[in-house]
């Protein structure tokens, strides 16, 4: 790590919110109680494609003990316009018929119609009385199958949009086709001296965050909603809620819970609409949380993919070209993540000539969502098992063909953007010095795999106040979700801009009334973005107590400097912050500032991953014995969480790549709906993995802080199935590598 | 020295093959209006009345533009059109 002169930043202090977290104090969506609260429960589609034609609610209405009832035609219609959320956008029409569907249901588990009731007993039965008839339609399941012209089509308004413009005039499954060049690539394959053209296969897979979604709504007699949500983007929630109910933003405050797990699925509203509805039908708060069953199979979950993935190099390892085929599967509606994938996928290297195509495909299955480095972990899986063959005919040191090709400050991707300073080649360096790599692996049906993932990391808009108590304490407000410690890290930032101790500052996420606005909590942006804002009010409080004091000593402001949490000036004078706060109440007005951030931007994040697996060839299960992450964490501020955030993501990756997936029968239906059957990684799956926090500081950061949450789900996938190679001799190619799958490959071998 | 637009390929066909073109500008509005007087048709596809295509992201150099079409470019900018991306 590098050394710094930073006495808070680099620390590892309790973080602020643990007290109320292990003694179960924190309140959590589920957790609200309100006089007269009803429950609510929703009424889901048991088809994966079918048009409703007609819902007949009558009997549900009255049933004892409900108090309303709602459907698609209580939300206003929707043309086709599309909302600029701050990170990402969204086509209102579409997500209207996501919330509550209206002509059709386009996946099993879709949203058709919702009750309140005085229990959650009497609201579920009520859904069973009522009666929807519907016209079955045959699902299309798979990426390829949905792209064929044959294929069943989903959403009569979608046609294939591209930069050139619309291409085709029909309605298409293919609702976008981006295309990216770089060189000419056919001279790039030419110059090869190997070339390797790989096809690859990922799953549906879930971010398996512990909290189901959850929502409590008021609609008060005077118009105004609260909505108490688990969110990733409380300003978000209150914008979408905004867009689909058709009301100005001033009429809806949302009051941010705290949240068990969000990864990229609690950005897209699901019940927040609904639970505003039912409450303004039935003129009582109505609280909705979803069952298991209902996030698997009706929340966003990231997509299958196919990736078909060519890439050639010279005889000394240094790649001549690459070039990709992506196609994702976007779910009912438009909006996979695939242009990131495409963006992505070869992100890591040196590329002189390129090219990539992709396709954001409709099918039966859930609306996709953000997870962690959207699209990132399946192009790094896809690229970099082509790079793991290419280095093995070349008989290459896979460490070796890395720093020969690794991106650098200034390499251009095949996107066209330069990128500025980059840590991707001391990520490699890093893997290549630990004492892992350089230890020797013996046993039968072991091997060792390497991988590296890209994500690029956002800036966007925040906002901070910060408040100045009497006994020298700062109280901060902010309207970030936290979500991986970030009330630590932003304290850590203010108290290391003021010059006190982390615990001296009170970090709160407040609601959207009570503080200014914030993009959502993604893009591995907050302690980034936040921490500027955070930054630039600790400044501005240092300003407001230099006048401050040089109204009390009656000396000029530039004779008064603020160093290390003290003031200092003619004569000796000095007041410590906590004596100095003493004072600000006795002198003048309270010092109250605010912080904002939006013109920045991130560099990008990198990491390499190295993994020992053995595998028992019997049953085609995977043990992973050792794990290593270097990663390029810019200025780590608290190291504990940014070593968390790495494990993390990593333990998700490693559930990707051995066993999560959606598994569905020929008519559509998910058949693992339950964390029983939908099996995510546990502790007795997982060695401890250790952790190289790599620090090229990023320049646009007062402190140099790179965004940490993401990167670390990328590489995992291509690692493990490289180390399986090493095993057992199996290049698998679709994920997950689960038992049965990797022994029927074993098998075949 | 002028500021370098980079062509996204799918509207090359626009600019008659062109992958970068050198125009004057002090900001993205102005660069753009400057291809579109050499090339008709490229400012329909990159703009949406006085704003950029909705899910449009533009870059100045390395950074991503947060003032859309009044980012500020330098006479050595290179300026880059992409969709917009989101972070989980």
């Amino acid at each position: 790590m590098a050394s710094t002169s930073y006495k808070v930043i680099g620390t590892r202090p309790i973080r602020h919110d643990g007290t109320d977290k292990v003694t179960g104090r924190a309140q959590f969506g589920a957790d609200i109680q309100l006089s007269g609260m009803l429950f609510g429960a929703i009424l889901r589609s048991p088809h994966a494609h079918a048009r409703i034609k007609s819902i007949d609610i009558s009997q549900a209405e009255s049933y004892p003990g409900v108090h309303a009832v709602v459907t698609g035609t209580d939300l206003p219609e929707q043309q086709q316009k599309v909302a600029h959320l701050g990170e990402g956008d969204v086509n209102l029409y579409h997500l209207s018929q996501n919330v509550l569907a209206r002509q059709k249901v386009l996946y099993k588990g879709h949203a058709v119609a919702a009750v309140a009731a005085d229990d959650i007993h009497i609201a579920q039965e009520a859904t069973q009385l009522i009666n929807v008839e519907y016209e079955v339609l045959p699902p299309v399941l798979d990426v390829l199958e949905a792209m064929q012209d044959e294929a069943p089509v989903l959403n009569d308004d979608v046609r294939t949009d591209s930069m050139a413009g619309e291409e085709s005039k029909d309605p298409t499954n293919v609702a976008k086709h981006y295309f990216y060049e770089k060189g000419n690539i056919e001279k790039g394959f030419e110059a090869a001296h190997v070339v390797i053209e790989r096809e690859y296969r990922t799953s549906t897979v879930h971010q398996g965050y512990i909290e189901p979604h959850n929502a409590t709504a008021l609609w008060n007699q005077d118009g105004q909603i609260t909505i108490w949500t688990s969110t990733q983007g409380s300003f978000m929630v209150r914008q979408q809620m905004a867009d689909l109910l058709k009301l100005p933003e001033s009429r809806i405050k949302v009051v941010p819970m705290e949240i068990g797990g969000g990864f990229g699925g609690k950005i897209s509203v699901y019940l927040q609409p609904v639970a505003a509805l039912l409450s303004k039908k039935s003129g009582r708060p109505v609280k909705l949380v979803m069952d298991r069953a209902s996030v698997f199979e009706a929340t966003g979950p990231t997509p299958g993919s196919y990736i078909r993935v060519k890439m050639g190099a010279d005889r000394e390892g240094k790649l001549t070209a690459a070039e990709a085929y992506v196609a994702f599967e976007a779910g009912g509606f438009p909006g996979s993540p695939v242009v990131c994938a495409c963006m992505c996928i070869f992100a890591c290297y040196d590329v002189p000539h390129g090219r990539i195509n992709g396709y954001d495909v409709c099918v039966n299955k859930p609306r996709s969502n953000a997870y962690r480095a959207p699209g990132s972990t399946h192009a790094a899986f896809a690229a970099e098992s082509v790079v793991d063959e290419i280095c093995e005919r070349l008989e290459m040191d896979p460490v070796e063909f890395r720093l020969k090709n690794a991106a650098q400050e200034g390499t251009r991707r095949v996107d066209g953007v330069q990128f500025a300073r980059i840590g991707m080649k001391e990520t490699v360096e890093a893997i290549r010095d630990s004492e892992h790599w350089k230890s020797s692996l013996e046993g039968k049906y072991r091997g060792r795999g390497i991988a590296s993932g890209f994500w690029f990391n956002v800036g966007l808009k925040s906002s901070v106040t910060a408040m100045l108590a009497a006994d020298g304490t700062v109280s901060l407000l902010e309207g970030s979700t936290d979500i991986g410690g970030t009330r630590a890290s932003l304290s850590m930032q203010l108290a290391e801009t003021l010059g006190i101790a982390a615990e001296d500052i009170k970090p709160a996420v407040v609601d959207t009334d009570s503080v200014g606005y914030n993009d959502v909590t993604g893009g591995s942006r907050v302690t980034f973005s936040t921490g500027i804002a955070v930054h630039n009010a600790g400044l501005e409080m240092r300003r407001q107590l230099i006048e401050r004091v040089a109204n009390i000593w009656e000396v000029k402001v530039e004779d008064v400097q603020y160093e290390d949490g003290k003031v200092r000036g003619p004569g000796g004078k000095e007041f410590t912050f906590r004596e100095l706060a003493a004072k600000i109440h006795a002198t003048g007005e309270p010092i109250t500032v605010k912080g904002t951030s939006g013109s920045e931007n991130q560099a990008g994040a990198f990491g390499t991953h190295c993994v020992d697996v053995e595998v028992d060839p019997e049953t085609g299960k995977v043990d992973v014995l050792r794990y290593t992450i270097a990663q390029d964490c810019g200025t780590a501020i608290h190291p504990a969480y940014v070593e968390g955030q790495m494990q993390g993501g990593a333990a998700q990756g490693i559930g990707w790549a051995l066993n999560e997936e959606y598994v569905y029968d020929e008519h559509g239906a998910m058949r693992n709906a339950t964390f029983l059957d939908y099996r995510i990684p546990t502790c007795c799956d997982l060695p401890m993995m250790d952790t190289i926090i790599v620090e090229v500081p990023d320049p646009q950061h007062p402190f140099g802080v790179r965004g940490v949450g993401e990167v670390p789900i990328a590489p995992p996938p291509a690692a493990l199935v490289a180390a399986i190679y090493q095993a057992v001799g199996v290049r698998m190619r679709e994920l997950p590598a689960s038992p049965p799958r990797l022994l029927h490959q074993i098998l075949q071998r | 020295m002028v500021p370098l637009v980079y062509i996204p390929p799918l509207l090359k066909s626009l600019t008659n093959g062109q992958e970068i073109v050198e125009v004057s500008g002090k900001n993205v509005r102005e660069v753009i209006q400057a291809v579109e007087a050499i090339y008709p048709g490229f400012a329909a596809r990159i703009c949406d009345g006085d704003d950029l295509r909705s899910g449009l992201a533009v870059t100045v150099g390395t950074k991503l533009a947060t003032n859309g079409l009044r980012e500020v470019v330098d006479t050595d900018s290179e300026v880059h059109f992409l969709p917009a991306i989101s972070g989980g």
